[in-house]
């Protein structure tokens, strides 16, 4: 398949009044046409940031890109004008927020909202826009559309102002569409709606998406490769079943314990991970997870492991794999789906 | 679940209408009634606006019941009372905040923060028992001493929840209402803070209602579990029979919404979804409120209140499917169904 989005080595820091925080360090990934990468991480990982340099929607300065390339269909993203890159806002990439109330603008109709794409980047009419947009909530499931287009945001439940959102994201036929927490904000019998959705209209328009969430369970439905990042880097990737039935990473292993299982007893204690996450603005010199992890060795406080190639597909950065390292299994409780693995 | 378990709180017909208007009432919650054991976790679940965290601050008397009774130890928390009777109360009954950001005073140091409650109660006669109470405590939460003198920004929302639950501590109270404690964390904190949470009740014998969303985090910790909707209790039972079978279609479906964090899993489920969103608490629909969005929903759910009834030992539901009044129609409609 073909790479429609390249990322390599980026590297994000902010100017703050701390200091210089390193927020992305030296990320690389790759996406294909069609298909929905997850970037899983607590706040703080650096999954926002990332996703939020590929529309180039960091404010520079304070932000500013240190090194590394983004390659949207062959071309670099950092190298375009501010004018450029309306162009591809909104037309090639576009992006769904996790907050559908505060990143719809409450002083213009939703019809007028998705319209706004329309006839900027496809010279639409605003007839023309306002049947489209009609059209465009059918898709997405609100019902009575033609009177829904002519209300405002408030006048929208969370669930439906994030089918909006998504509407008004997908007017223009994106080839790649970043969602930033779309169900972080929603109860669960909406968020099962609109991973649906999501689903649904990726079968039907062929969107590859950028899926950034710290939710699993959402990962597990919704993805077909992952990137975990961790402390401004991506420390494991790999195809969602290497993930979760595979996992190297202590830090993987570490995300997957902490997650209450639904057919356990309750008597099994959660397999906290102990400490909490790197400042990014004094990063560790060596592995970002080294403080917290059990299996921590000296070189992992120095030096940064490169990353392992397990598959075509899965890679990891940990110093565990090397072949002087001592051989450690997995935990138990990062062991999804037990009896299959084993048995 | 054994008869001779002893009820520490008993919840009776209890409601709270919020006035919207001259002639609107937001029923926020309408005629729950459930016990909570001593020394049990009692999990609250639901949607946003279902009433759980009213629920909650009901319970405490945070907010006054429209009509209800809360009988704590047998004495009725919502009855006329002096000062000084609700103050007794509010030793007792604790509360932990969903938002660790803003339910520590700013410009008060963690320790203060910690002792208020002892200063209010008398619990301390010297400053030199004061402090050692409190570094007893900020040990007990996992955090040192020495953290006693920095203020709450200092720290991140995982300490900060560790603080929030040391002051509710710091009383010695025998119940504490904790409404979403962990929503606002990371995953990798929230364990370590549910993991303190039960180690704390194991040693000192507390009863927690644990408010949540989660509900994967609600089995995990609770023994019981209740279900609410739009203001209505929809299910209690233990937390395996709940999760093992469902009784109300909400409750199912809101079991199959969770995903479940294994790809082979979320593959080949099939699941109920829900349609539409949870209708405005001001209008309710008639009958049972689930009905607009139930898959099941009868001729009758729309006239008819379902009856809140032990369905088998310890499992109560309210929803006309378990009403044998009405199971002739849902037999033949079960029937229609399948051909």
């Amino acid at each position: 398949m073909d790479k429609i989005l390249k990322v390599n080595d980026l590297s994000v820091s902010f100017d703050t009044y701390g200091g210089e925080v390193k927020a992305v360090r030296g990320v690389t990934f790759e996406l294909d046409e069609k298909e929905t990468l997850a970037i899983v991480g607590e706040s703080g990982s650096g999954k926002s940031v990332t996703a939020q340099s590929i529309m180039r929607l960091i404010p520079t300065p304070p932000g500013k890109f240190a090194s590394g390339s983004i390659e949207f269909n062959g071309e670099s993203i950092l190298d375009k004008s501010e004018k450029q890159m309306e162009g591809i806002r909104g037309k090639d990439i576009s992006m769904i927020f996790q907050d559908p109330m505060t990143s719809l603008n409450p002083t213009m109709t939703v019809g007028k909202q998705i319209a706004e794409g329309l006839i900027k980047h496809q010279n639409m009419s605003k007839k023309e826009a306002h049947h489209r947009g009609i059209e465009l909530l059918k898709l997405v499931g609100i019902p009575n559309p033609e009177a829904r287009i002519k209300q405002y945001p408030h006048q929208f439940s969370g669930g439906m102002r994030q089918r909006a959102m998504i509407a008004i994201a997908l007017a223009c036929n994106p080839k790649i569409l970043i969602a930033d927490e779309p169900t972080t904000a929603l109860d669960v019998t909406i968020q099962a709606q609109i991973l649906d959705l999501m689903r649904d209209l990726q079968e039907q328009t062929g969107t590859a998406i950028v899926l950034i969430t710290h939710d699993l369970g959402v990962v597990a439905n919704a993805a077909h490769r992952v990137a975990v990042m961790y402390g401004g880097k991506v420390v494991e990737t790999g195809k969602v079943d290497e993930i979760f039935y595979n996992p190297k990473h202590p830090y993987t292993w570490g995300l997957l314990g902490s997650m209450p299982k639904l057919e356990g007893s309750g008597d099994e204690e959660l397999q906290a991970i102990p400490g909490s996450p790197p400042d990014l603005a004094d990063p560790p010199k060596g592995c970002p997870f080294a403080a917290r992890c059990p299996y921590a060795m000296k070189v992992c406080e120095e030096h940064m492991p490169e990353y392992t190639e397990l598959s075509d597909t899965q890679k990891t950065a940990c110093w565990l794999l090397d072949e002087r390292a001592p051989k450690v299994e997995p935990p138990e409780s990062a062991v999804v789906g037990g009896s299959k693995v084993n048995g | 679940m054994d008869n001779n378990k002893e009820k520490l709180l008993e919840i009776k017909n209890l409601k709270k209408h919020f006035k919207m208007d001259r002639n609107n009432y937001l029923k926020a919650v309408d005629d729950i009634s459930f016990d909570i054991y001593k020394g049990e976790t009692f999990g609250l679940v639901g949607e946003s606006g279902c009433g759980k965290s009213t629920a909650g601050r009901t319970i405490l008397r945070l907010y006054e019941a429209t009509e209800g009774a809360v009988n704590f130890q047998g004495e009725n928390v919502h009855a006329k009372k002096s000062k000084k009777e609700l103050k007794k109360f509010n030793r007792s009954m604790q509360m932990i905040f969903q938002d660790p950001y803003a339910s520590l005073n700013p410009r008060m140091t963690v320790k203060d923060i910690i002792a208020e409650g002892m200063d209010i109660h008398g619990l301390v006669k010297s400053k030199q028992q004061r402090t050692d109470r409190v570094n007893e405590l900020l040990e007990t939460v996992g955090l040192n001493a020495e953290h006693g003198n920095r203020y709450p920004h200092e720290f991140s929302g995982g300490q900060r929840q560790r603080i929030g639950i040391a002051r509710a501590l710091a009383v010695n109270p025998d119940f504490i209402v904790a409404d979403e404690p962990i929503s606002a964390l990371d995953v990798s904190i929230q364990a370590q803070v549910v993991n303190l949470l039960k180690k704390l009740q194991r040693e000192r014998g507390l009863t927690y209602l644990f408010i949540a969303h989660d509900l994967s985090m609600v089995k995990h910790i609770s023994d019981r579990v209740g279900v609410m909707y739009l203001g209505n209790m929809a299910e209690v039972a233990t937390s395996d029979d709940l999760y093992a079978e469902p009784l109300h279609p909400y409750t199912q479906a809101l079991l199959s919404a969770i995903p479940i964090s294994d790809p082979e899993v979320e593959r080949s489920r099939e699941r109920i979804i829900v349609e539409g969103d949870v209708p405005s608490p001001i209008n309710p629909p008639s009958g049972c409120r689930f009905r607009t969005r139930c898959p099941m929903a009868m001729e009758v759910c729309s006239k008819v209140t379902p009856e809140w009834q032990e369905y088998s030992k310890d499992h109560w539901v309210a929803c006309h499917l378990y009403n044998d009044k009405y199971n002739d129609e849902n037999k033949a409609r079960q029937n229609l169904t399948k051909v």
